[in-house]
């Protein structure tokens, strides 16, 4: 294998992902993140510098709306997936700026 | 001698954009809805939910980047911004990254040396966020995504601003540009144009930038002005005394005069940005171009010089007069009614602005109708009404916009032009002010007025008052 991730790596992936391992689980994560620099290298032995980045699959585009209002107040139902709610609000643990 | 230095600053504009529903769906963006009414699976981030883009959002978004002389990606995508917060359902945001809507244009401001040109590095269209509020009992947030998937455009200037006067220059002909659109109402105080500043000092003559800040909640001119001078006073000091600037963002309490560094969302700002797999790209072909620009309405540069030369009324009016679109609709629909510009402009420049400042409103509240304004301004020309009781009508219009014509038949406001009426009147105030009559006789000229005033008074102000003093020197020999 030729990447190497480090602790330091895996720590900072760990922290935007909002993700806490246990140290197995990193070092399996970090195994398998290695696996995958190697393909990407693999990937990279091609040269594609005449060929435009792809961002989708489908040839479709221009997919739009109007601008009507088609949906009312269904604050009940959308509530209804909030882990905790407080006067018609999500209620979430207190956030400073 | 003292080092000089030169302040080097470039703004993030957010505008919201005045369409009647969000970026990716159906939802309203009406404003003060109670909490959370606005919302649906799509602007709450609910898995397997699909955003469909407004077309409107395209539209508007073309519209300010052909006014601001961008150049336009007709290949155009959205991408991810991924960050954790809680105003943010999805955990990410719908923005640009790769190929914004617009970029590489600007727009030309007025400074104390002459023309400037300020460059616009890109426009780009996302969504906002939801609103936090700060519960005042519990240890807790309430999070209300009303907001949430409102479109907005961030215009991204070049860094060209040497001044808060500069900056200021700038916003405003982006405000006004904007709003000549339609494109959004841009009102600091409401949210609806948001600026950040990016700001950083250097020794004057220097060919590097220095290292910048990022300053945010600017919600007026004025703090905007003050929160560069602070910043530039705050990084001068820390050079000056070999300290090291920091690259960060800083909130600016306006009350306090000072800002202090926000705390970072999770420490890294590493976004990873992807294009939204969710979204299809969008092909703007150039018919579809060709149409946004042959409805772009004239902006206010060329409205200017069309007023000079087809109204003949002052520089200086017509500067006023077009400075809100509002403003300047109601000049050109009153006009057209009753043809006579000078008038109008009269009207608008002098009670309009008086009774504005008076109830403290902004000329974009201005909700009275040009046939009444144009109805007003012919019953004065026909000397009906007198000045006095135009005056008195107007205010009506202003606070109700009712029918001068009505109004003035109702309550019996005419002016008497009948001059047996006038004859008899001035005869019986002559009578019952002896003083003032030998007054005027002996030669105080002044006593004339006070008579003037008693006929108008006995005539309920109903009278032309060029006529009654006439009839009083008649009368007095």
């Amino acid at each position: 294998m030729a990447n190497v991730i480090s602790d330091e790596t895996m720590e900072y992936v760990g922290i935007l992902a909002k993700l806490e391992l246990s140290d197995e689980q990193k070092e399996q994560a970090k195994k398998d993140m290695e696996r995958m620099l190697d393909y990407i290298d693999k990937l990279n032995e091609l040269d594609t510098s005449a060929v435009e980045p792809m961002s989708h699959v489908f040839p479709v585009n221009n997919v739009f709306r109007e601008d009507e209002v088609t949906n009312g107040d269904d604050r009940e139902s959308i509530l209804k997936n909030a882990p905790a709610q407080k006067e018609g609000s999500f209620k979430v643990p207190k956030t400073v700026e | 001698m003292a080092k000089q230095y030169e302040t080097v600053i470039g703004l993030e504009v957010h505008v919201e954009l005045a369409t009647k529903t969000k970026i990716f769906c159906g939802c309203s963006t009406a404003f003060g809805g109670a909490p959370n009414t606005h919302t649906c699976p799509v602007c709450t981030g609910m898995p397997g939910s699909l955003p469909v883009l407004n077309k409107k959002v395209v539209e508007l978004a073309l519209a300010v980047g052909l006014a601001t002389n961008c150049k336009i990606h007709q290949y155009c995508k959205f991408d991810r911004k991924n960050y954790f917060y809680p105003d943010n359902p999805q955990n990410y945001q719908i923005s640009q990254l790769y190929l914004p809507i617009c970029y590489e244009g600007g727009i030309e401001i007025e400074t104390p040396a002459g023309k400037k040109v300020i460059g616009i590095h890109e426009i780009h269209m996302e969504e906002d966020a939801g609103k936090l509020i700060h519960d005042e009992w519990e240890d807790c947030s309430l999070v209300d995504y009303n907001r949430s998937g409102v479109p907005l455009i961030e215009i991204v200037s070049e860094p060209d601003m040497r001044s808060a006067e500069e900056v200021i220059a700038y916003l405003d002909k982006l405000r006004l540009i904007i709003q000549y659109l339609g494109a959004s109402d841009c009102k600091l105080q409401e949210g609806s144009m948001r600026a950040d500043v990016n700001l950083s000092v250097r020794e004057v003559g220097a060919r590097e930038f220095g290292t910048r800040t990022e300053m945010k909640n600017l919600n007026s001119f004025k703090a905007i002005a003050r929160a560069i001078e602070g910043e530039r006073a705050r990084q001068i000091e820390l050079i000056e005394e070999g300290k090291k600037v920091i690259q960060e963002t800083r909130r600016w309490d306006d009350n306090k005069e000072a800002s202090h560094p926000m705390r970072s969302k999770e420490d890294a700002q590493d976004y990873r940005y992807f294009p939204d797999p969710d979204l299809v790209p969008v092909i703007i072909s150039d018919e579809w171009l060709q149409e946004v620009r042959d409805r772009q309405p004239e902006l206010r540069t060329e409205k200017l010089a069309r007023y000079k030369a087809e109204f003949d009324i002052p520089d200086y009016d017509a500067g006023i007069l077009t400075e809100t679109k509002q403003m300047a609709d109601l000049f050109e629909q009153t006009t057209a009614i009753c043809h006579k510009p000078k008038k109008v402009s009269n009207w608008l420049m002098g009670e309009t602005l008086r009774l504005l400042k008076e109830e403290g409103k902004e000329p974009d509240e201005l909700d009275f109708s040009p046939e009444n304004l144009a109805k007003l301004i012919e019953l004065t020309e026909a000397g009906t009404i007198n000045q006095t009781v135009a005056k008195e009508v107007f205010e009506k219009i202003f606070r109700e916009d009712i029918d001068p014509e009505k109004d003035v038949e109702e309550h019996g406001l005419k002016t008497v032009n009948d001059a047996g009426e006038l004859r008899r009147i001035v005869e019986e105030v002559i009578a019952s002010n002896p003083q003032s009559v030998s007054d005027y006789r002996g030669g105080k000229a002044k006593a004339l007025g006070f008579l003037v005033g008693q006929t108008m008074k006995a005539m309920k102000g109903k009278a032309n008052p060029g006529a009654v003093n006439q009839m009083l020197k008649e009368l007095l020999g």
